[in-house]
């Protein structure tokens, strides 16, 4: 039956066999047999993975940013996810063997767009935000674009960067903020420098809240696009519960809450109110 | 040998092909769960309570996951009654949807202004009068924690809708006695409650050492309430036999669902399972047919309040 609605579109509910579940540094690599979605998910969406069982306590999903597809004659199509195993959901995640089953939906949000044109861009990744930029890199590359990565974290352990990942990047810098790995700083210490060097016409950027808002000043400061993936607490990842919201303005300068599973999580930088999230939205 | 059973269900004038429906805050506006399931396989939609003008809700963090179950504080966000009407409605009758639209207000007045709007909007089932909305800044505007402003919330809802739509008023288990207020909302003119919003609650977050939700309280729902529901739902039914309940709280698999029908419920809303999993009223309504049918019932009214005996 055709269907009016244009919100999930490309979404299927489907149970995933755990191919591969590894250890890389701070973070597990877990790879998914999901099928033919795999031929609808873009750099920048996400899935959405149940969790625990029949008997679990936990009632609701948990969402992960896709990092690679692939579709081969073995396994069917497959993605890559880098889990941090820190809450109850991701830790369970990390114990399961390869051969388990979870529930999935995917693909789920809105993904990173990619300049018609080929663009001078440079993709940052905090922590296993990288995760998800490689898979980008690959596109935008096959697409033409010179493609140049800063990632960072608080510490050389936390850096998420694949040695195939590193193949599409033009150039890759690291910082950490212990110095623990590449140069000591942060990912914005020398970005402004960086957007003038390179001619950098458009930032893809994944991580914590903090950082997306340091790039967006500075990107917009440069006047380059930045297109942020961002991170918030979500109960469905469908967007029926209205939790993942965060405060976007529109052409005309007006505030709306902007649910980041379907109107993200991929969201221009410098419509996102970075200053009033978690703020009280009655002087919106 | 297993046999049919006839799920249709009433509440007030409303007819209904099943018992199952969305709970309200919980399906947004039907568009979202379209993808996974023709929403007219299900009883009904029931759509997040709309007040009169736009509204951004709370600031974030709004919700945490708790032992099954979780804590929301959205403040009631929406596009407002105007836009509601004129883009969600029509799309979810087109759709083949029917439709129970849940409306909020922070005034008596305001509910009148949203009845008679809803007066003038044709294909709507029926009204849920949201009077128990747990996430407004003054507790003392939760209408239904008092039997007389809910009974004036619902008289004036009445008055103007009518005798055609029915209204059904939505409680709060967070009452002394619930059938008091089951009973005065029903003699202002309800067809029917809505048994239970979430229960107010809390969690502190231990690496701030404060609220965790934005809102600082919100609403608990999920499996750790159904059992508050499925009494509240006893009591209500007990006290006041004739009159119709939905039944929402924790509702997660077809079990549950008939332990609210046996409780005294017409027809069950499943609000927190969705957002683990979009097309759990699909599983949970053919879970139920088939209870009923292993237990000797032939249809869905047979069993409505069978604990009562």
């Amino acid at each position: 039956m055709a269907r009016m609605s244009t919100i999930n579109k490309s979404a299927v509910q489907v149970d995933a066999t755990i191919i591969a579940n590894k250890r890389i540094g701070a973070y597990h690599q877990i790879i998914l047999s999901v099928g033919e979605a795999v031929r609808n998910c873009r750099p920048g969406n996400f899935i959405a993975i149940q969790f625990g069982g029949e008997a679990s306590r936990m009632v609701l999903r948990r969402a992960f940013a896709i990092s690679r597809t692939s579709e081969n004659a073995q396994y069917g199509g497959t993605v890559e996810l880098i889990v941090a195993p820190h809450g109850s959901g991701s830790k369970w995640l990390c114990a399961q063997v390869e051969g388990a089953e979870v529930n999935v939906i995917t693909p789920l949000g809105k993904a990173f767009g990619v300049p018609t044109e080929p663009a001078n861009a440079l993709l940052i990744g905090g922590g296993y935000g990288s995760a998800p930029l490689f898979g980008l890199a690959d596109l935008l590359k096959s697409r033409g674009c010179k493609v140049d990565m800063v990632l960072g974290a608080s510490n050389g352990n936390k850096i998420y960067a694949p040695m195939e990942g590193k193949r599409s990047v033009n150039s890759l810098k690291i910082f950490t903020e212990d110095g623990s790995m590449g140069e000591s700083g942060r990912v914005t210490s020398q970005l402004a420098e960086i957007i003038a060097e390179r001619n950098i016409e458009i930032i893809y950027s994944c991580g914590p809240m903090a950082m997306l808002k340091a790039i967006t000043e500075i990107a917009s400061e440069h006047q380059v696009i930045h297109q942020a993936s961002v991170e918030e607490a979500m109960a469905c990842g469908i967007g029926i519960c209205m939790t993942c919201v965060l405060p976007v303005k529109n052409e005309t300068g007006a505030i709306s809450m902007k649910r980041s599973c379907i109107d993200g999580p991929v969201m221009d930088g410098a419509s996102v109110c970075w200053d009033l999230v978690g703020k009280s939205t009655e002087n919106f | 040998m297993a046999h049919e059973v006839d799920l249709s269900t009433t509440l007030g004038n409303a007819w209904f092909p099943s018992p199952l429906f969305t709970a309200s805050g919980c399906a947004s506006s039907g568009k979202e769960l379209a993808q996974f399931f023709p929403l007219k396989d299900i009883g009904a939609v029931v759509t997040k309570s709309v007040m009169n003008k736009p509204r951004h809700g709370r600031p974030t963090p709004r919700m945490a996951e708790t032992p099954s179950g979780m804590l929301n504080s959205i403040g009631l966000q929406g596009p407002g009654i105007d836009a509601f009407l004129a883009n969600d409605v029509p799309w979810l009758l087109s759709q083949g949807s029917r439709v129970i639209v849940s409306i909020a207000g922070e005034t008596i007045d305001e509910y009148s202004i949203l009845a008679r709007k809803i007066r003038s909007t044709p294909g709507i089932s029926a009204v849920e009068v949201n009077i128990s909305c747990p996430n407004v800044e003054n507790r003392g505007l939760v209408f239904a924690t008092d039997c007389d402003t809910s009974a004036r919330v619902v008289e004036g809802v009445r008055k103007v809708i009518g005798g055609e739509i029915p209204i059904l008023a939505k409680l709060t288990p967070d009452v002394t006695n619930i059938a008091d207020v089951a009973r005065s909302v029903a003699n202002a003119g309800a067809d029917g409650v809505a048994l239970i919003n979430t229960v107010l609650g809390m969690v502190i977050n231990l690496e701030t050492m404060k609220p965790h939700l934005g809102g600082r309280t919100g609403g608990l729902s999920g499996p750790a309430i159904r059992p508050i529901a499925v009494r509240a739902i006893y009591q209500v039914h007990e006290a006041l036999p004739e009159l119709p309940i939905l039944g929402m709280g924790g509702v997660a698999s077809g079990r549950d669902a008939l332990e609210l029908i046996l409780a005294g419920a017409s027809g069950v809303s499943v609000g927190t399972a969705s957002f683990g999993n979009p097309t759990a009223l699909i599983s949970i309504q053919k879970e139920l047919s088939e209870l009923l049918a292993q237990r000797g019932f032939t249809s869905l009214k047979q069993a409505v309040g069978y604990a009562h005996r």
